[in-house]
């Protein structure tokens, strides 16, 4: 028997939030501030739930690892949010946004939580104007939108190639309206642990100080991770340096569930890989999509030859041009989601038509549009991408194509949570990137932003209302009791491990050797036998790891290494798990892609019979195979189909 | 390239710091300048010895994380760049590369080349947003902005918060953050409302935390990895002098 209980509200899919919200308990205002609420990750879902929250009276305190709130990776997204406002006349509604999500994720996410999220789309804009996001406008003065992969509607807003940027300054300037009032108190350079759990219920959290290095106990009659995703695992990644998954992790090993960590988002336009030193990959938005063509040549013998630098991009006539997304699925063109690019591009790659030196590139080839609009206009819409390319690359994207090619961006999988966002331990809540949710096998671009926000400004102010409407006569707890104080021995016992090895291998190279691993037989392409030696090497590396590692300098005070080293420690066990997950899941859908399981024409073959579920995994200890439990799929208000972009 | 890194090293706040000399070989022109330092970091590993601290996290130039002061500017020698999207090839081989923290008492040093700038919080904490809270806002079209004011609101916003107009001016000012932040919101409907009290609350904070004064050299512009107009200073002070007579 299951121990998963998704608590999906009763009635119709339409009806269920607002049903979810009318019956839900409440806590009075004077008692609001008698209740604390500890909450880690000041991304768009952190800050703006910690700003909610504390709007509310909730006395909140927040987390984060950098200096400031807004360096969080959510800075980073370039392209936009979407939102079902149908400002543009095109037909979009909740329903369209609800079932293009669910189509996107290749039937993998949770029906009621997807629908949720359209429903509360238009307010996330609403929201954002008030706090004065600049977003695009046209000359009347109204909001602007373009269109994103996967829709065939244009309903994504957005602040030239920075929405991300503007959003998370929007959430961080309400975050600082409430710590100016005093209803949060922020602690940065501060980085959680673990979770300190007091008879079943999570109660706070042990954090180190990274600047003195103290282990600090906090309280909280709630805890929300909102600690973004575990894509660093692959080592290259689009995610920031410091973005890790340790937060998750912990959590994991702490009784949450931990739910489809093989569904791992390959991005299709990025800046290829050009060095062995290379420490992150740069993406290149997907609104990029919109007036770029992507293609490789249609000749093998053109192809080598760009490599070999005897041809150029402008060399090769029309004629002898492949655009291969327009070629295979003429209804989506270039903006098919994501996976599908992305699997499309290594396909000609590994036939011998990629570009760039090492030939794992194709192009992004922008010269019709510049034809059509004028660089004028590409230039308003796309100049910081196109600088950012030229800055990196050394080439001028105006006049050459660019070059870019797949690489890990986001993961779909994440922290089980039930409709309320709640893991499967009580009083722990999980939001954004860093729970399982939204997205099923796939996100569709401009949808992580508007989920951060949806978990953060509208779901979790109701759902942690709900959860501490029991709590009103709990007193805050003391940090001297003995779950602290063992949760803190545990956490120092733990650092005085990895400084106690004193091997000879810096953090970086079992971080590098994981990404190899990871990228080679966890990546794009999956098959049984390569999942199998995945498995093998990651617990090879592991041993290495806690043998062999070598952290310079004191526990004490400033230490990045110390601070990698906890984090890479985690990821090698997380590896692991998502090359089991993968393992088990003898299906291909949306990122994640078994080769044994396609259709004659390469597509990912899903297996709705066996698959049709959410694979949360329950840790059983070190060294013991964690339990699969299964969150079996129905969906009522949708008929499940073969994906389509054709 | 071959290149020879005089570079501050200090072991924490109050400790005196000093410039050490390091030397790295065979970097690539392609490589960034924070890759360079990760490549000298692993070295110093190699030699059992304490790797340089620097902040940086997105390497994309969009955190505002990253903060060095490379031969004596800010983000080094290339134009509208954060250090992190600085590449060697911007450098000759044989060079020497000096490398420092910011320098403001606003922003100590934390260790190393990181610093704290905990201050611009502060300041945005004085004022700097709209005081809306969520929910029970107008729908987003009952507002409309005119164009050419969201596009400039739009310049302003794209200040990262990196500190470099601070490191830049030999007053150490802070004006250009905080000009960017009152001028994005003085420039739209939404922000008008509170105008006053913000540029008031922000430009007090600014003064309290030890920030120094302008005086039109114009080196946070030039500096800006984002390019942020100090035109926008002209309208803070134009929005400060209103705010204060009338």
């Amino acid at each position: 028997m299951t121990k998963l209980n998704s608590k999906i509200p009763k009635g119709n899919l339409a009806e269920k939030w607002t049903n979810y919200k009318s019956h839900q308990n409440l806590v009075n205002p004077p008692n609001k501030p008698k209740l604390d609420i500890i909450v880690v990750g000041t991304g768009l879902a952190g800050a703006s739930a910690a700003a909610s929250l504390g709007a509310m009276g909730f006395n909140v305190k927040i987390f984060c690892i950098s200096d400031s709130p807004r360096r969080a990776h959510s800075i980073a997204a370039q392209g936009g949010i979407n939102a079902a406002k149908n400002y543009p006349n095109d037909g979009d509604s909740v329903y369209r946004l609800f079932y293009d999500t669910i189509k996107g994720g290749d039937y993998r996410a949770r029906e009621a939580n997807v629908y949720r999220l359209a429903e509360v789309s238009s307010s996330i804009i609403d929201q954002c104007v008030a706090q004065g996001v600049p977003f695009a406008r046209d000359y009347s003065g109204l909001l602007d939108n373009r269109s994103f992969g996967g829709a065939q509607v244009s309903r994504t807003f957005y602040a030239r190639g920075q929405t991300g940027q503007q959003l998370l300054l929007g959430a961080y300037g309400a975050l600082s309206h409430q710590i100016k009032t005093g209803n949060v108190k922020l602690y940065s350079r501060r980085e959680m642990l673990d979770l300190v759990i007091v008879e079943g219920k999570a109660r706070g959290i042990i954090a180190r100080d990274l600047v003195t290095g103290e282990l600090e106990k906090h309280f909280g009659h709630a805890v929300v991770v909102a600690t973004g995703g575990y894509g660093n695992v692959y080592y290259l990644s689009t995610n920031a340096m410091n973005s890790n998954t340790s937060a998750a992790w912990q959590i994991y090993k702490r009784g949450a569930f931990f739910a489809n960590p093989s569904y791992v988002q390959i991005h299709p336009t990025c800046i290829p890989v050009h060095g062995d030193y290379q420490s992150k990959l740069t993406l290149m938005s997907e609104s990029l999509r919109n007036d770029g063509r992507i293609w490789v040549p249609k000749k093998k013998e053109d192809a080598e030859k760009i490599r070999n630098k005897q041809l150029k991009a402008i060399d090769i006539k029309e004629d002898d041009r492949d655009y291969f997304l327009e070629r295979r699925y003429p209804a989506f063109g270039n903006l098919v989601p994501r996976d599908v690019a992305s699997r499309a591009a290594k396909e000609r790659c590994d036939a011998g038509f990629g570009v760039g030196n090492t030939g794992l590139a194709v192009y992004l080839d922008f010269a019709s549009a510049i034809n059509r609009l004028g660089k004028d206009v590409i230039e308003e819409r796309y100049g910081n991408l196109f600088q950012m390319y030229e800055k990196i690359v050394d080439e001028n994207p105006y006049e050459n194509p660019m070059m870019i090619y797949p690489a890990v961006h986001y993961t779909m999988g994440g922290v089980w949570v039930d409709y309320e966002l709640q893991t499967t331990i009580e009083g722990l809540f999980c939001a954004g990137e860093a729970n399982f949710s939204d997205h099923g096998a796939n996100r569709l671009g401009a949808s992580a932003l508007m989920q951060g926000l949806s978990d953060g400004y509208f779901v979790l102010p109701y759902t942690i209302q709900n959860y501490l409407s029991k709590d009103i006569k709990v007193p805050r707890m003391s940090t001297d009791l003995p779950e602290f104080n063992n949760t803190l021995n545990e956490v120092k016992e733990r650092l005085n491990k990895l400084m106690s090895i004193k091997g000879t291998k810096s953090v970086d190279h079992f971080h590098k050797k994981l990404g190899h691993i990871m990228w080679e037989y966890v990546g794009m392409g999956r098959t049984k036998a390569g999942l199998e030696m995945a498995v093998i090497l990651i617990r090879d590396l592991k041993k290495e790891f806690w043998s062999d590692l070598r952290i310079p300098g004191d526990i004490n005070g400033v230490n990045t290494e110390l601070e990698k080293a906890t984090r890479v420690a985690d990821f090698i066990e997380l590896g692991e798990l998502a090359a089991l997950d993968a393992l088990q899941r003898e299906e291909s859908c949306g990122g994640h892609f078994r080769e044994e399981h396609q259709t004659p024409e390469g597509e990912a073959l899903r297996n709705d019979n066996d698959f049709m579920f959410v694979g949360a995994w329950e840790y059983k200890g070190e060294d013991k195979s964690p339990e699969l439990h299964k969150e079996e799929l129905k969906y009522e208000a949708i008929e499940v189909k073969q994906r389509n972009y054709k | 390239m071959n290149l020879t890194l005089e570079i501050w090293r200090q072991e924490s706040p109050k400790a005196k710091g000093r410039f050490e000399t390091y030397k790295v070989q065979n970097i690539s022109p392609d490589c960034s300048f924070l890759e360079m330092l990760d490549i000298l970091n692993e070295t110093l590993i190699d030699k059992i010895q304490s790797p340089i601290n620097f902040d940086h996290d997105c390497r994309e130039g969009i955190c505002g994380m990253c903060s060095l002061y490379i031969n004596g500017r800010p983000h080094g020698p290339d134009d509208d760049v954060t250090t992190c999207q600085l590449h060697m090839r911007k450098f000759k081989d044989g060079d020497t590369i000096t490398i420092e923290p910011w320098r403001s008492k606003a922003f100590p040093v934390i260790k190393d080349l990181m610093i704290n700038r905990n201050a611009f919080d502060q300041i945005i904490q004085a004022g700097g947003y709209i005081s809306v809270t969520t929910g029970g806002v107008p729908d987003a079209n009952s507002i409309p902005v005119n164009r050419n004011d969201a596009e400039l609101a739009m310049d302003a916003a794209a200040c990262i918060g990196c500190g470099a107009c601070v490191a830049a001016c030999k007053n150490a000012s802070a004006m250009l953050f905080v000009a960017a932040k009152v001028s994005q919101f003085a420039l739209l409907p939404q922000g008008k409302i509170e105008a006053k009290d913000r540029v008031k609350a922000m430009v007090a904070k600014m003064d309290e935390l030890g920030f120094g004064n302008c005086t039109n050299t114009y080196a946070c512009e030039a500096e800006c990895p984002k390019g942020i107009s100090v035109s926008n200073i002209a309208r803070m002070n134009r929005e400060y002098m209103c705010a204060k007579v009338i």
